[in-house]
């Protein structure tokens, strides 16, 4: 193994494993940080993580890969949920999903060509009495009909 | 629980056995009473009731996600899993009701939902829990169909029927050589994966995704087993009910029909194993759940490293050859006799009886080793015995005999179960002795703290969820100051246990010891600038060792491959009875043995001055029982060790040598004395599997037979006395104990033994620590740990309960003496050396197996300071050179190793390490100093001369003559 040089970014994401390794159960907390902070996990995170939590990288991976939310390659600047559980497809959530999908050329998952929006499926967001619901971002959003939706792309920028 | 007996039960029982008050309760109308913490589950199959399971298995603890073991419990609700359900007094289960089954086969018919029904040409078909389990629900039907236009909803068709490719289905992974996973079969119940994880202890595996995507995933995303942290231990494969994670062997050669349970021939753990065979084609090695050294577990080694069994580089027949120059000439087993017996009569007419002798090999049976010290004792009339032994552990035998009586291990492997404090010292378990590793990781997880001395930083120091609490990286050569200091600590803060030491050992001489050992001159402080160990770290070190609950100290050939290897043994021996860790479980002195029968070997008189047993051959009582039993005068001298015979060769007294299964050429140190003194011996017989080097100067070749092919006993770390037992017939027509029998005879010994078992019994006759060992006794128990006789009928799984074998512990003085061997300006580095999991010793057998794709050359470690002043990139070829030789091998560039220090292993004979090692060696039993050598190195362009003259001499050496038609 040759030492490895410390680029910045390095020091950067050792920060960021230090802010959070004391907590008990520190993984979670500090993925979320590494997240908040880059918009994805850095690949550079992954040995430096094990290292410091004394782990594989397979136990890594296996935390990873079960959270939609800690992501490898960066989403659009805004993401669009739309929820796909029972309640939400009972009033119509599962055509406004097909609707807006295609009205944005996108599979689940996919970002817009001008990296505005991702569009994401979720299951449940609490909000079943108010179905079809949504969330952009960090905000809710219910009764979320195709003009809405719309409006809602809009002012992300799609 | 219960200790089967062979033939044994070898069914799961689901969940791991529990130690606890008894707790009564009833199971389908049978009363069972278990331990308390028992699963509902292995409580039923205790009472005989077999409950329906997947993801569980006894290996591991219980999961609860397949839900196929549920269960009705009187009183309680619901149907609960009773693998994760434990027992409680007076329960009443029912495993079988309406109810259970429809759950049951609900829960199964969605699991075949996404399974492929190609059972009948399946690598798994007859030997697949997920098809048991279908019968034993009685599923017939399963409902269960992709939605029309829906695409594939299943992992385990590639391609629809229109030829799109299916999103989810993944191809097989054949990187690992000698198992495959087949993700289109995986049920994800998770066994692989616990497995890794608390049975091996290395965590390679997880479950990616969720839901219907999760899969069984080695090391992270891209990653395939063999670039995954994957050691290919084969737990997960021993533990995958389906084919998903298969051996190859079985996949090609069927489903095995019978199984021979025998132990492993590698390291000194001794596992157990059963041999699975059709017919004498042997299919695989399944670890025996019931081996007391093992418990179940194994390591690629035995588990998957036996093709050398059938390498096309095996010899068959017997060959001769007047001169080494000439060609090997195969002849007939009588015409390589008597050309052997022949000659080694006419050195001793010409040269003197004392002018030959033999070397017996701690990789053949105790029986096969016992024969071979007889044939120089009863038939050549001299003492002239050594054994490998002599280049590992005889310094533990000289330093444990002075200090407590005995030169044995003191405890049991399952002793680590108990312990609280490890020392490991010059020591590579997890590499070296890599089932025992993997049981002290897991007890380490359990949260007993580690010390590792050692001047490498070993996976022990820092790996996936254990890290030692203290690594004394030494500098070589310095282990009896560093284990001083130790006892300074110790000593000087009043942290020793006294009532302990004035009940079990000498008091005056321990106030002795206490003055010596008090002295500032062996403070850390004082040591430190020596030993290179920051002062602070060893006091903390110390503190934690005598006071940290049951303290117990694990060492290897690190400790006892020095000058002073002796001393520090005894020094060691200091330590434990200094905190009063002898006598108990989770405490002790534990040599790891190198090879599989280093214990045994040494156990039966393999020593130029024991007979077996231990007992000086200058006593008259001894030789006396010996020359009754086998009438003849046996010699009151001891004899050459393997030093003094090469010594004596070049000097031309010592002419004859009868080499069993060892290869002193590439293992001993200083190559080039060693080959000057073969090359002057006369008659040089080799008895191997392979032409391995030191054959390349014999004139007679015997071919050996494997483990596989002969009964016996090997004798473990641990004193465990473990059957061998023929699973085929010797491929070379005879077993080793065998051949050596053939040439006693043709020497005119008139031996007539039929089987092994015969020899047992007569080291039983002459022996007192094995008097109560026979074939029947291990065919009842399994194992027996020695002395077994009459005062320890059942063996003895710790020694010095009551007291010490010598009556009382002694302590002895340990002053430190540096090494001759001194690094200059000329060799500025120290080399030490030592061994890698894939490989073994010095890799006759390993380098004939696919254990290469995991080391398939060795490297030369080097810190990356050093490197850099050198000029030194990772990779380059460099010349490795010492006082004694010089070799090329590929540099690889590591902070393993400290700054001054360089390793190597001394696996592959085109690098012979041994060419650098020197010739100094341990003052009291000329064990060699392998560890320390001083050395330079520099860039290089290729092999250096020594290489390549010795690989054309060797290639020259090994020409056979095509048969006389």
């Amino acid at each position: 193994m040759q030492t490895a040089q410390s680029g910045p970014e390095e020091d950067a994401i050792r920060a960021i494993i230090q802010e959070h390794i004391h907590l008990e159960g520190p993984l979670l907390p500090i993925l979320h940080g590494l997240q908040k902070a880059y918009g994805v996990v850095p690949q550079a995170a992954v040995p430096l993580i094990a290292d410091a939590l004394n782990i594989t990288k397979a136990e890594l991976h296996g935390v990873m890969s079960f959270y939609h939310d800690f992501r490898e390659v960066p989403a659009g600047r805004h993401v669009v949920k739309i929820c796909r559980a029972e309640a939400c497809q009972a009033v119509g959530g599962k055509a406004l999903a097909e609707a807006t999908l295609a009205k944005l050329g996108l599979e689940w998952h996919g970002t817009t060509a001008n990296g505005a929006v991702t569009v994401e499926p979720v299951y449940c967001l609490g909000l079943c009495a108010c179905g079809p619901a949504a969330m952009v971002d960090d905000k809710v959003v219910g009764r979320v009909d195709e003009a809405r939706m719309a409006e809602l792309l809009q002012e992300a920028g799609a | 629980m219960r200790d089967f007996i062979i033939p044994s039960d070898d069914r799961d029982m689901g969940t791991p056995a529990k130690q606890g008050a008894p707790v009564t309760l009833s199971i389908d109308g049978i009363d069972v009473t278990v331990p308390e913490g028992t699963s509902v589950m292995r409580a039923a199959a205790e009472a005989g009731v077999q409950v329906p399971k997947l993801c569980a298995t006894d290996s591991v603890e219980a999961f609860g996600s397949c839900r196929l073991c549920v269960v009705e419990i009187e009183g309680r609700r619901g149907t609960p899993a009773s693998c994760t359900t434990p027992v409680a007094d007076g329960m009443v289960v029912r495993t079988q009701s309406d109810k259970v089954r429809k759950i049951r086969k609900g829960v199964m018919e969605l699991y075949i939902s996404d399974h492929p029904l190609d059972c009948l040409t399946c690598g798994a078909n007859g030997d697949c829990e997920l098809q048991d389990m279908a019968g034993a629900v009685g599923l017939r039907d399963v409902r269960y169909e992709a939605p029309e236009n829906g695409g594939l909803a299943n992992h385990f068709t590639a391609r629809d029927t229109s030829g799109e490719a299916n999103p989810q289905w993944l191809p097989k992974d054949d990187s690992n050589p000698y198992f495959s996973y087949d993700p289109s079969k995986c049920i994800v119940c998770s066994r692989c994966v616990r497995a890794c994880e608390e049975v091996q202890g290395t965590f390679a595996l997880t479950i990616e995704g969720r839901g219907f995507g999760s899969r069984v995933s080695p090391g992270a995303a891209g990653d395939d087993f063999l670039s995954s942290d994957c050691v290919s231990c084969g737990a997960c494969v021993q533990a995958c009910p389906t084919a998903t994670l298969q051996e190859k062997s079985v996949i090609e050669m069927g489903t095995p029909q019978r199984s021979v349970v025998t132990t492993c021939a590698y390291c000194g753990v001794g596992c157990s194993f059963k041999a699975e065979l059709n017919g004498d084609q042997l299919v695989r090695m399944v670890p025996y759940k019931h081996g007391k050294a093992n418990r179940g577990h194994s390591c690629v080694k035995g588990r998957f490293a036996y093709g050398y069994a059938n390498h096309k580089d095996r010899i068959l027949n017997p060959m001769i050859r007047d001169s080494i120059e000439d060609p090997w000439r195969e002849v007939s087993w009588d015409e390589a006799l008597s050309f052997a017996a022949t000659r080694m009569r006419g050195l001793q007419e010409k040269y003197g009886r004392r002018s030959i002798g033999v070397i017996t090999s701690s990789r053949c049976t105790n029986e096969e080793t016992f024969l071979v010290q007889k044939l120089a004792r009863a038939v050549f009339h001299n003492n002239n015995t050594d054994t490998c032994a002599r280049v590992c552990h005889s310094p533990t035998g000289y330093g444990l005999g002075q200090t407590f009586g005995t030169s044995a291990g003191t405890q049991d492997f399952d002793s680590v179960e108990k312990t609280d404090v490890v020392i490991v010292i010059g020591a590579n378990p997890t590499d070296a002795h890599p089932v025992f590793g993997s049981r002290l990781k897991k007890r380490l997880r359990q949260g007993a703290k580690l010390i590792v001395i050692d001047p490498r930083r070993t996976d022990l120091v820092k790996s996936a969820h254990i890290a030692a609490s203290h690594h004394l990286a030494l500098r070589p050569g310095t282990n009896v100051a560093v284990v001083t200091a130790l006892a300074h600590v110790i000593v000087t803060e009043g942290l020793m246990d006294e009532a302990y030491i004035r009940e079990r050992c000498d008091w005056d001489e321990f106030q002795q010891y206490a003055e010596f050992v008090s002295d500032p001159r062996h403070s850390p402080e004082a040591v430190e600038m020596l030993t290179g160990v920051p002062s602070d770290d060893l006091r903390e070190a110390a503190r934690l060792f005598a006071t940290g609950g049951n303290g117990a100290i694990y060492y290897g050939l690190g400790v006892t491959e020095h000058s002073q290897g002796s001393t520090t043994v005894m020094g060691i021996a200091n330590l434990a009875m200094l905190t009063g860790n002898v006598g108990r479980e989770g405490v002790g002195v534990n040599p790891l043995r190198g090879q599989n029968n280093v214990q045994g070997s040494c156990d039966m008189g393999s020593f130029p001055h024991e007979l077996p047993g231990y007992r000086h051959v200058k006593l008259p009582e001894v030789r006396a029982i010996f020359e009754s039993a086998w009438g003849v005068e046996i010699d009151p001298e001891p004899g050459l060790r393997i030093p003094n015979m090469l010594d004596a060769a070049v000097d031309g007294s010592f002419k004859g040598l009868y080499c069993q299964g060892e290869d002193i050429l590439q293992s001993d140190p200083d190559t080039k004395h060693v080959a000057a003194g073969l090359a002057a011996m006369e008659c040089v017989i080799v008895h191997d599997l392979f032409l391995n080097e030191t054959a390349n100067y014999a004139h007679v070749f015997l071919p050996g037979s494997t483990f596989l092919e002969k009964d016996g006993t090997f004798t473990n770390a641990e004193r465990r006395i473990n059957r061998v037992r023929r699973v085929m017939a010797p491929l070379n027509g005879y077993a080793d104990w065998e051949v050596t029998q053939m040439l006693a005879n043709a020497m005119g010994a008139g031996w007539h033994y039929t089987h092994p078992s015969q020899v047992m019994d007569e080291i039983a006759a002459t022996t007192p620590s094995f008097a109560g060992v026979d074939y029947a006794l291990l065919e009842e128990k399994g194992s027996v740990q020695w002395p077994c006789n009459d005062a320890h009928p059942d063996g003895t799984p710790l020694m010095h309960v009551d007291g010490f074998v010598r009556g009382k512990g002694r302590f002895m003085i340990t002053e430190y003496v540096a090494t001759d061997e001194k690094t200059g300006p000329r060799f500025p580095l120290l080399l030490t050396t030592g061994r890698i999991l894939s490989q073994y010793n010095v890799g006759a057998q390993t380098r004939r197996t696919e254990n290469t794709v995991w080391h398939d050359q060795d490297l030369l470690e080097i810190h990356p300071h050093d490197a850099e002043t050198r000029g030194v990139n990772d990779g380059d070829w460099i010349r490795l050179a010492s006082r004694s030789g010089e070799t090329t091998l590929r540099a690889k560039i590591t902070d393993r190793v400290s700054p001054g220090v360089v390793y190597t292993t001394f696996h592959h004979p085109d690098t012979q390490a041994n060419v650098v090692t020197t010739d100094y060696s341990d003052w009291a039993t000329n064990c060699p100093e392998y560890k320390v050598t001083a050395v330079q190195i520099s860039l290089s362009n290729g092999p250096t001369e020594w290489q390549e003259d010795y690989a054309a001499q060797s290639t020259r050496a090994r020409r056979i003559l095509p048969a006389a038609e």
